[in-house]
């Protein structure tokens, strides 16, 4: 085994001992050590000339690094509520109780540990895993004791049968971006349009950001562009960390030549030579891949320097890893995280097309916005704009998992109505849509009739299907526990609000509820919405508040008592003291209600 | 305070479950208002009367925390019979200095105190007569439906004056920045 | 006057570049916080300063001040947040004010007092934190930190040592200190460090002074917070 402190040295080698590499030093040194050991911090810390503490906070933020020991198999389960639906919690249970394990533990001889994790954008094929960050798909039982079986012989990832790790695309119908692009052939129209040209048919297609936020495009860049200073940068956001959104999986791995392109074309635009794609670290399986993409690119003379020819316009990319956190999927988050540091929002002004990497004016766009600039390039605004509704021009992907025949990606034009997508993916009855992920909308039936469209019904494309056997208390439930598990801690009403709304939905769950608790999840979730720090936290309590607003029965079945019911279960306080004394007379027990 | 002579006296209880009596002893400071307060007011349970369990009254005081099977047993008999359930100084709201044993394990706490002196083996005392301690100690709004809560540790009798006083007077009891005080 | 805005429907005068707060504070007009001091860079996570401006909720202490916006301070909506936010700072930590030290003194308790609020509402959180006596001259009660970094900014930018930081996410997130050992006497700190002085709770104290001035002598013993807030002009720190 290769000694810690050179594996540091290579890594810190490789990133010329520069702080705001910390992350990708860390993730490099952990695939190889397994995980962050205090002397491996102390040797990171000293190479790079920081405090020690500065790697405790980077280590301890993101999910995916350990300071504590964990096994060569480092086996997370996709807990989405996709996932639930697809039955992981028993093959979760199987798995722990095949390796003897307990949720979290690692096991004696340091093998394996087992625990669970955000959703990993793999709803359209679950349940899914990630095993040392690499995706396996569609877990069956089957699977489960012959991944138990490779981990028992110790053998090494890259020898597992290669159909454990494959994922599908499901594309399930296209308009005009997931259609194949003749490399070079948007770069050239772009060059032959001239930077001012490229930006007049950028506002002219009113493109909007499909993040979810829906921030014109054109506007965007030329704020970038026009900010003081020499150096700008691009980053493409594929964070895709929205519970049950995939497309960017989709497009990264068979249309990377639009998504690279378009970043060129937005660096072409607004004067940046680096861009960088922030690649979640749940799709870990797909950087090799992008990097020979990006180096094939760079070989064929479409990165680089004068790319395609054209005198001056230079620009490349580099893929930063992230380490699972979904907050860094927000803008100024993922900056940080870039710069190497805990993903934790910015304070908002200065925005990042003035002050964003390394204080540098920074585009911060999304996969699919950053790949529909090659179509504007190509056929130019006007056209672009044809597609779609007036204020939402263009098409969206949808991402459609759930209670349906056909999960998978669809491409739309703008103003499609949500009965349409149901009707074309196959769901039969269905109780409710979960629309924009944890942080979206739930939509019941009445409302099929509304629009995906920034000015309806908006969303970076998440689309969850809920059959006529779903609980949407459960729903709720699980997205309040996400919110609490991804909220980075920086704000009050975040940090306690997050905590508080998933107790209470856990109390209401073990059937401790009572209307008290109802009432103050419908004031939480208002109150987060109003005094919260970002995106996050605003809408952190969506989900639930919707749930309680549209599936109340939901939440009034499941309560003990109408106005009141203790925070905790009185008989459980006792057993502590009742096993210590070794009582069980009547007198050692409480009786549910007094 | 004047009470019409045919009006009906309000009714009060008081208790002191994990605390020290010292919301109890700031209580006996309102002092002569106590004469007062009797023309309007009556006592049900409480230290003050030994009484030993409680009727039906209109207002609660409860000093303390909730550490034990007993506490539970008398927080739900006032709960139970009064119409207004006050919380009392710090440890009733959220559970004061008892509550310092919470981040300690009920049972290695036990163990660790109960020892038999010559084998210094544990022996922790398991009579039935004894109520079992809870794993922590809970604030009163965590056991039984709060109405009021009146800070202080304790609360001055100047404070608790004010408060009963808005209370059967039929107001929303509400303490001056003077008045309140949660030390 | 041309750089004027109103809060309340008062006229304020700001400097271009004041945020809400500074110009607040340079007039007069209190508007609570916690994790601001004038002297260190802005962070904005307690939210206590939410204000609406122009009806949004924003943040006092990094918004800047701009001519003709209409910003309320005082609104039963607004007090009953910073209630809200002061109920779940109680709840998250350990704050037992009749045992600490700093009772009197401590800016979270004397939000509560301004704020009215009667007992902490939510379930308490009772987490398990530890205590670092380490240092001969101070100590360090991590059940009273409410995260608000000052300790982290003086030390960084002011005293140029780097003693703290904030490690982990979410209700994890708590103050971890640079040394070898993790424990304070070993770290580059002392106690004549500005980190020594801005804690605004009880989870950084100095030894052997906490009795100085009893209690009930103490800053909130005798007068609101919001009476602090007499005219003083703030330095320029970004």
């Amino acid at each position: 085994m290769a000694m810690n402190s050179d594996v540091v040295g290579r890594a810190l080698a490789r990133h010329r001992a520069d702080p705001t590499r910390l992350l990708q030093i860390l993730r490099e040194v952990q695939e190889e050590l397994d995980w962050i050991a205090p002397e491996t911090a102390r040797d990171i810390a000293d190479g790079l000339g920081v405090p020690i503490t500065r790697v405790q906070s980077v280590v301890q933020f993101y999910s995916f690094l350990y300071d504590k020991p964990r096994g060569r198999y480092r086996v997370l389960f996709s807990d989405n509520i996709t996932d639930r639906m697809l039955g992981n919690a028993a093959l979760f249970e199987h798995m722990l109780k095949r390796l003897k394990l307990r949720r979290g533990q690692t096991s004696w001889d340091g093998a394996a540990s087992v625990d669970l994790t955000s959703c990993t954008g793999m709803c359209d094929q679950g349940p899914a895993i990630l095993v040392n960050n690499f995706a396996v798909t569609r877990l069956t039982r089957k699977r489960v004791d012959e991944i138990c079986e490779l981990i028992r012989i110790g053998a090494p990832l890259g020898e597992w049968p290669a159909e454990f790790f494959h994922v599908d695309d499901n594309i399930r119908r296209r308009e005009t971006l997931l259609t194949p692009l003749e490399p070079g052939a948007a770069l050239d129209a772009a060059i032959a349009r001239g930077r001012q040209g490229m930006m007049d048919e950028m506002k002219r297609s009113n493109l909007r950001g499909r993040g979810g936020a829906g921030f014109p495009t054109g506007t965007k860049f030329e704020g970038a562009r026009n900010a003081p200073g020499a150096t700008r940068y691009i980053v493409c956001n594929a964070d895709e960390g929205e519970p049950g959104t995939f497309k960017d999986r989709v497009l990264l791995n068979s249309f990377s030549t639009r998504v690279l392109e378009g970043m060129a074309i937005a660096g072409y635009v607004v004067g940046a030579t680096k861009g960088f794609i922030y690649l979640r670290g749940e799709y870990r399986h797909l950087q090799e891949q992008l990097q020979r993409d990006i180096d094939s690119m760079r070989a064929s003379g479409r990165l680089g320097a004068s790319i395609r020819g054209a005198p001056g316009f230079d620009f490349d990319i580099e893929i930063h890893m992230g380490a699972g956190g979904y907050v860094c999927g927000e803008g100024t988050a993922q900056v940080e995280s870039l710069e190497g540091k805990p993903g934790r929002p910015r304070v908002r002004p200065p925005s990042m097309v003035s002050v964003g990497y390394l204080g540098k004016p920074t585009v911060v766009d999304n996969v699919e916005t950053l790949a529909h600039c090659t179509e504007i390039a190509i056929e130019g605004g006007a056209s672009f704009a044809r597609r779609g509704t007036k204020t939402s021009t263009g098409t969206k992907l949808v991402s459609v998992s759930g209670d349906c025949e056909r999960p998978g990606i669809y491409e739309y034009q703008f103003g499609v109505t949500i009965g349409r997508i149901l009707q074309d993916c196959g769901a039969g009855p269905v109780t409710a849509v979960q629309i924009g992920g944890a942080s979206g909308v739930l939509i019941t039936p009445e409302e099929f009739s509304r629009r995906i469209a920034f000015e309806d019904v908006s969303t970076a494309g998440a689309f969850m299907v809920f059959g006529p056997d779903r609980d949407i208390f459960e729903v709720a439930r699980n997205f309040a526990h996400f919110f609490a598990h991804e909220s980075c801690g920086f704000c009050t009403p975040c940090r306690v609000g997050t905590a508080i709304q998933r107790n209470i939905m856990d109390k209401i769950a073990e059937g401790r509820g009572s209307n008290y608790e109802v009432n103050d999840l419908k004031r939480l979730a208002e109150f987060m919405k109003r005094t919260s720090h970002c995106g996050l936290g605003e809408t952190a309590g969506n989900a639930v508040r919707d749930a309680l607003n549209k599936f109340r029965p939901a939440f009034e079945r499941r309560l003990r008592a109408r106005d009141f019911a203790p925070a905790i279960s009185l008989e459980a306080a006792l057993e502590p003291a009742r096993r210590i004394t070794a009582r069980d007379d009547a007198e050692a027990h409480l009786d549910v209600e007094g | 305070m004047s009470a019409a002579p045919d009006k009906v006296k309000v009714r009060l209880a008081t208790t002191s479950l994990a605390g020290c009596f010292g919301c109890h002893m700031s209580f006996l400071d309102i002092d002569e208002r106590l004469f007062e307060l009797v023309e309007v007011a009556e006592f049900d349970r409480s230290p003050l009367t030994d009484i030993k369990h409680c009727g039906p009254c209109d207002i609660a005081l409860v000093e303390g925390g909730v550490c034990n099977a007993d506490n539970v047993h008398v927080v739900r008999e006032l709960r139970a019979n009064a119409k207004i359930l006050v919380a009392v100084g710090a440890c009733a709201i959220n559970g004061g200095l008892p509550a310092l044993r919470n981040r300690f394990d009920i049972q290695d706490i036990l163990t660790r105190v109960y020892r038999d002196p010559v084998t210094d083996h544990p022996c922790v005392p398991n009579s039935p007569e004894l109520p079992l301690p809870l794993d922590k100690v809970y604030p009163l709004n965590e056991i039984v439906r709060v109405d009021y809560s009146l800070p202080g540790c304790p609360p001055s009798g100047d404070a608790i004056w004010k408060f009963l006083t808005d209370l059967i007077l039929g107001r929303m009891p509400r303490l001056e920045r003077s008045l309140l005080h949660y030390d | 006057m041309d750089n004027e805005f109103t809060i309340d429907e008062q006229p304020v005068p700001f400097k271009p570049g004041q945020t809400i707060l500074e110009a607040a504070k340079a007039a007069g007009i209190y508007i609570p916080h916690l994790c601001f001091q004038a002297d260190f860079k802005r962070h904005g996570g307690c939210k206590m300063c939410t204000v609406l401006v122009n009806g949004r909720t924003q943040t006092a202490c990094t918004h800047k001040a701009a001519v003709g916006q209409e910003v309320d301070v005082n609104t039963p909506e607004l007090d009953a947040m910073r209630r809200s936010l002061v109920q779940m700072l109680f709840v998250e930590g350990n704050h037992f004010c009749p045992g600490c030290e700093k009772s009197g003194a401590c800016q979270l308790q004397a939000l509560g007092y301004e704020y009215e609020m009667m007992s902490p509402h939510f379930v308490e959180l009772y987490p398990s934190r530890g205590v670092d006596a380490s240092h001969p001259d101070v100590l360090i009660d991590f059940n009273r930190c409410i995260l608000c970094e000052l300790c982290v900014r003086a030390s960084r930018d002011v005293d140029g040592k780097e003693v703290f930081a904030v490690a982990g996410r979410g209700l994890d997130a708590h103050l971890i200190i640079n040394s070898p050992t993790g424990k304070l006497v070993d770290s580059a700190f002392a106690v004549t460090d500005r980190a020594a002085e801005v804690c605004p709770v009880g989870a950084i104290l100095k030894k052997g002074v906490g009795f100085a001035t009893a209690i009930g002598d103490r800053p909130y013993d005798r007068e609101s917070i919001s009476a602090e807030a007499e005219s003083c002009e703030i330095p320029e720190v970004r």
